[in-house]
């Protein structure tokens, strides 16, 4: 049996030197803060490869199916003999696939930083908080059970809030970290009670023995009801609404677009490839629990398949080519989170679970490079508008290739990763639910869109005269670019299923082309519209904006949404119950107190003229007390 | 020698002399003179004391060897108090017990 311990090793490297570089970096030149972050992340990077390797190809192996095993395990807290929290690495398919994606993303955009973030004040603090980060988000995926995987979501959350509020003098940015961070954690309340109910009524945090098919969860699963449905569908969908926060679902989407406040690598890295896919590595993590329960599976695919439909509308409007990006995030997830709502169980029914995965991972790839082309044209231009920029093809020629190759994988053209993994998800959707599978094709267009859309307006369009003329990023920068690029061809054709799949055994699947055929269709049509409204400047846009007018305003100001919560927060809960707390506090509590003291000063100022310094009038008091004292004891005292 | 006087005539005596001590000690102004009051309050004691040992025990003598104590310790504690108001009268040029009232709130 091989001896997985050192995998350990990927979680402390960055925590080491995230302690590290946060005490000592500012000490050093900031270049040397960088390079050591990154060498430390390198190295976990090489350890995860070859796990990879060696679990995949060499020992996970027993039988048919690839087997759970815990690389390391010390128990933390035990509550009984069967409950315990352990702090733990668990090697699986799904977190020895999610091992890569996070180590190699987190290299990547180590390495670009080192340019990025060249030159700017807090250069350590910014390498210190992406080891933080990766450790986080490590600790999430490998976690053995659902207690440990909560404590380091709350870390990845508050990673995050670090992250995204990296520029603290700025308002928008303080803003912005606190939005994220609060909505996240008002969706962790949900997840916590998820937990609860889970451990509660099966009486273990584990995630082998939950998940397993004759464990206490899915075997035997507790018999009592609530309102109609049983307890484990109301803790899968409180478990779900954790998730949904994480990965910003429709109504807990808004913290996602303003996040962009943080730096470019922030976005690349979090809000692209790892953070916000935690709540779909949630979901296909209990995924055995939500097939036995068909209604909470039901729940994760609407809500998954309209957030994606919401976001892709969004995303035609905007014009900050991040917060573009930002949607498409959020709309790719969707996609993911329907894809594991239509999915069945065990073998070529699980084909909606593989899909997901096989998204999940090559979308890190197109996303993260989307992100960091971005990060350099921004760098660029000094701007973050579509409308400043313009014919950047000449001028940035190794972004606008690897940017290019990005657009064609996330608009699902082949042969390129996001085309397969796409119409896997399309072929799970149309197998599970038709009205779904028509909504994600609606989707696949609408991505290619507005994708080519940003594609356009950025490289061709309206020849804008630029102030500094914008210059190709350094060599630190491009590098990532084009090894993300080669990432984003060639992974599609990496045969997923014969790695990921619900019961851990691999299986066949095919290229099914009546579902090829109509998804690359949709596409080439978005595209080709893209083509014809962008590629030169012309007045098709504002034709097109004025034909859907009031849905257009909608769209543009993001339906509202914002709006809606401030209205909901400031003129309802904080009028009608923040006000009365408050007051209660104020008033009574403090008033309480204040009385308190406010007697006993009173009292005090009354009853201190017995000390008035005469020996006398001491004298007489000592004298009565002692009378009236004797006379208590002769005539009143009865023993 | 005391046999025949009853011993309600020693107690009256001494109870007489403990509250006009004690009245003394509330009311004058002088100090020395509220110490001459206290000594009347321990010497009423010290009659108390004899008078109980002769007619409570006879042949023996605490009672008289506590009011010996007594006696030493009036004079111990008289001399102390003196030096106390020599330093009063050094520092406040006064002994009116009124006008020393420095201790208070």
């Amino acid at each position: 049996m091989f001896d997985f311990t050192y995998t350990v090793w990927i979680l402390l490297i960055p925590l080491i030197l995230f302690v590290l570089i946060g005490l000592v970096g500012h000490k050093f030149k900031p270049i040397v803060s960088g390079i050591v972050g990154t060498s430390g992340l390198g190295i976990s990077f090489l350890l995860s490869w070859y796990t990879a390797w060696k679990y995949f190809f060499v020992v996970g192996r027993s039988g048919d199916a690839f087997q759970q095993i815990i690389g390391y395990n010390s128990v933390w807290l035990r509550f009984s003999e069967k409950l315990h929290i352990d702090m733990g690495v668990l090697l699986d398919p799904i977190s020895v696939m999610m091992l890569l994606v996070i180590t190699t993303v987190s290299f990547m955009v180590h390495v670009y930083s080192i340019g990025y973030m060249k030159g700017e004040r807090g250069y350590h603090r910014f390498f210190s908080f992406l080891s933080l980060f990766s450790f986080s988000m490590l600790g999430l995926v490998v976690a053995t059970n659902i207690f440990q995987m909560y404590i380091f979501w709350e870390l990845v959350g508050v990673s995050s809030y670090l992250l995204i509020g990296f520029y603290y003098e700025r308002d928008t940015a303080v803003a912005a970290s606190k939005k994220a961070f609060i909505v996240t954690r008002f969706a962790d309340l949900g997840f916590l009670i998820g937990i609860l109910l889970l451990s509660v009524f099966t009486g273990t945090f584990d995630f082998i023995t939950l998940t397993s098919p004759t464990g206490p969860a899915i075997g035997t699963p507790p018999a009592a009801t609530f309102l109609g449905l049983s307890v484990m569908t109301w803790a899968m969908i409180f478990v779900f609404i954790g998730g949904a926060g994480k990965s910003a679902m429709f109504p807990l989407h808004i913290w996602l677009p303003d996040a962009m406040e943080g730096p470019t690598p922030v976005s690349a890295l979090i809000h692209a490839a790892t953070m916000v896919v935690a709540g779909v590595f949630l979901v296909a993590r209990m995924f055995p629990i939500f097939t036995a329960e068909p209604i909470s599976l039901t729940v994760v695919a609407w809500v998954g398949a309209f957030t994606s439909l919401f976001a892709a509308v969004i995303a035609c409007t905007q014009f900050d080519i991040k917060r573009v990006l930002a949607y498409s995030t959020m709309s790719q997830i969707g996609m993911m989170m329907t894809a594991l709502g239509v999915s069945g169980f065990g073998g070529h029914e699980g084909l909606g679970y593989m899909a997901s995965m096989f998204h999940l991972f090559t979308h890190a790839f197109f996303k993260s490079l989307l992100f960091l082309g971005a990060g350099a044209i921004i760098h660029a231009v000094h701007s973050n508008f579509m409308y400043d920029m313009g014919r950047l093809h000449k001028r940035l020629p190794i972004t606008h290739a690897t940017f290019l190759i990005a657009c064609l994988a996330i608009a699902g053209v082949p042969p390129l990763a996001g085309f397969f993994s796409k119409d896997e998800i399309l072929a799970a959707a149309m197998h599970g639910n038709p009205v779904i599978y028509i909504i994600m094709i609606l989707v696949s267009g609408l991505t290619a869109f507005y994708m080519f859309r940003l594609y356009y307006n950025i490289f061709w369009g309206k020849d804008t005269q630029y102030e500094h003329t914008p210059h190709e990023s350094p060599k630190v920068m491009t590098i990532p670019l084009m090894l993300l690029a080669i990432g984003a061809a060639a992974a599609g054709f990496i045969p997923f299923s014969d790695f990921i799949s619900t019961d851990r055994i691999p299986f066949e699947s095919h290229l099914e082309w009546q579902v090829a055929v109509p998804a690359v269709l949709v596409a080439l049509i978005g595209i080709g519209i893209a083509t014809l409204m962008y590629l030169k400047v012309t007045t098709w846009p504002d034709k097109v904006a004025k034909w859907f007018r009031g849905f257009y305003t909608a769209a543009y100001h993001k339906f509202y949404i914002d709006e809606v919560y401030l209205f909901v927060t400031k003129k309802i809960i904080f009028n009608y119950i923040s006000r009365p707390v408050a007051w209660f506090d104020r008033h009574i509590v403090d008033g309480a107190m204040n009385g308190l003291s406010y007697v006993t000063n009173q009292t005090s100022n009354r009853i201190k003229g017995f000390q008035s310094g005469q020996l006398q009038q001491y004298a007489l008091t000592f004298v009565s007390s002692v009378i009236l004292l004797a006379l208590i004891f002769i005539y009143l005292w009865t023993n | 020698m005391f046999e025949g006087i009853p011993i309600t005539w020693f107690l009256v005596v001494s109870t007489i002399m403990f509250f006009v001590g004690i009245f003394g000690f509330l009311v004058r102004k002088n100090l020395i003179t509220m110490l001459m009051s206290t000594e009347l309050i321990l010497n009423s004691v010290g009659i108390n004391f004899v008078a109980f040992n002769r007619i409570l025990y006879p042949g023996q003598l605490e009672g008289m060897f506590f009011t010996i104590f007594i006696i030493a310790v009036a004079a111990a504690e008289a001399s102390i108090a003196i030096a106390i108001i020599l330093n009063i009268y050094r520092r406040m040029k006064n002994i009116d017990v009124e006008k020393i009232n420095e201790m208070k709130y």
